[in-house]
């Protein structure tokens, strides 16, 4: 392991949505990862974020950082998925208008986050919450 | 075309990145939802869209866009143009609806990140 590091997620509010998305970017880039190494975990870890967001009460995301594979978590406390198997399917959401407004609930995070990374794994229970598990291979 | 010319075509007004008009561009990508965004745009091009929330400005980091052009004359939040610098992410709007602005673009070679979706999609 070269890094780890644990980033708080709001959840239930757009006030920062993105901003730990940022800055795991940043550190990636800093550690010289490829171009597209570093846009894969930045839109996975932006896809995890915005559902936490979207739809959580709170979480946090935790980066570990090896030369050859970065591993994102996401794990929050909420509502949970009930149906993954529909969750991960292109289109479908449950997104409310709030969402919708600042431009997703189109059902395409969990379909995209499975797509840019070589391992995703995710669990959850319902009034508990979800756990996500990304990893980009270098 | 520079950055620059997407500028006097458009008939744009900068927000933000007056400093960056010297850049490149060949690609753009047009939506008002940025799920779409996510799963569709290319790294270094220009994104077209309605949307004027921070969102848009995030969504734009994480992909590496080049640039946001804000269609139908409308204003971005302040809190976008806020963020936008601190990205350094140049931010346009143009009064042109987004067919006309994406078709004022294509006419002077600006061409779409990616021409029509495969049936199966990779992440280049
Ligand atoms: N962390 C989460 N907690 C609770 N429910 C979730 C969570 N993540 C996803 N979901 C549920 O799964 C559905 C699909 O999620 P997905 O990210 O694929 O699409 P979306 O968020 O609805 O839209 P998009 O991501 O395209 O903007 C959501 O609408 C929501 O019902
Ligand atoms: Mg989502």
């Amino acid at each position: 392991m070269i890094y780890e590091n644990s980033f708080l997620v709001e959840g239930k509010t757009f006030k920062n949505a993105g901003h730990v998305s940022s800055q795991v970017k940043n550190l990636l880039q800093k550690m010289k990862f490829s171009k597209e190494v570093v846009r894969r975990a930045a839109i996975v870890t932006y896809e995890a974020e915005i559902n936490i967001c979207s739809y959580a009460e709170r979480g946090k995301i935790i980066l570990r950082v090896k030369p050859e594979e970065i591993n994102i978590e996401a794990i929050d406390e909420g509502q949970g998925i009930a149906d993954i198997e529909l969750a991960m399917e292109e289109g479908y959401s449950t997104a409310t208008p709030k969402i919708v407004h600042m431009g997703f609930g189109a059902g395409m995070g969990l379909a995209n986050i499975k797509r840019f990374s070589d391992v995703f794994r995710i669990t959850s229970e319902v009034g508990k919450g979800t756990h996500l598990e990304m990893i980009i291979r270098a | 075309m520079k950055l620059r010319e997407v500028k006097e075509i458009l008939e744009a007004e900068v927000f933000v990145g007056h400093d960056q008009l010297d850049m490149e561009v060949k690609t753009a990508f047009g939506a008002d939802l940025m799920s779409d965004v996510l799963a569709f745009a290319k790294a270094g091009s220009l994104l077209l869209t309605g949307l004027t929330n921070p969102q848009v400005v995030r969504t734009s980091d994480v992909l590496d866009i080049a640039a946001i052009i804000i269609v139908r004359g409308k204003r971005p939040l302040i809190e976008t143009i806020l963020l936008a610098e601190e990205l350094k992410i140049p931010l346009l709007g143009t009064r042109y609806i987004l067919f006309e602005t994406a078709g004022r673009l294509y006419a002077h070679g600006i061409v779409g990140c990616v021409e029509r979706v495969a049936e199966k999609r990779d992440f280049s």
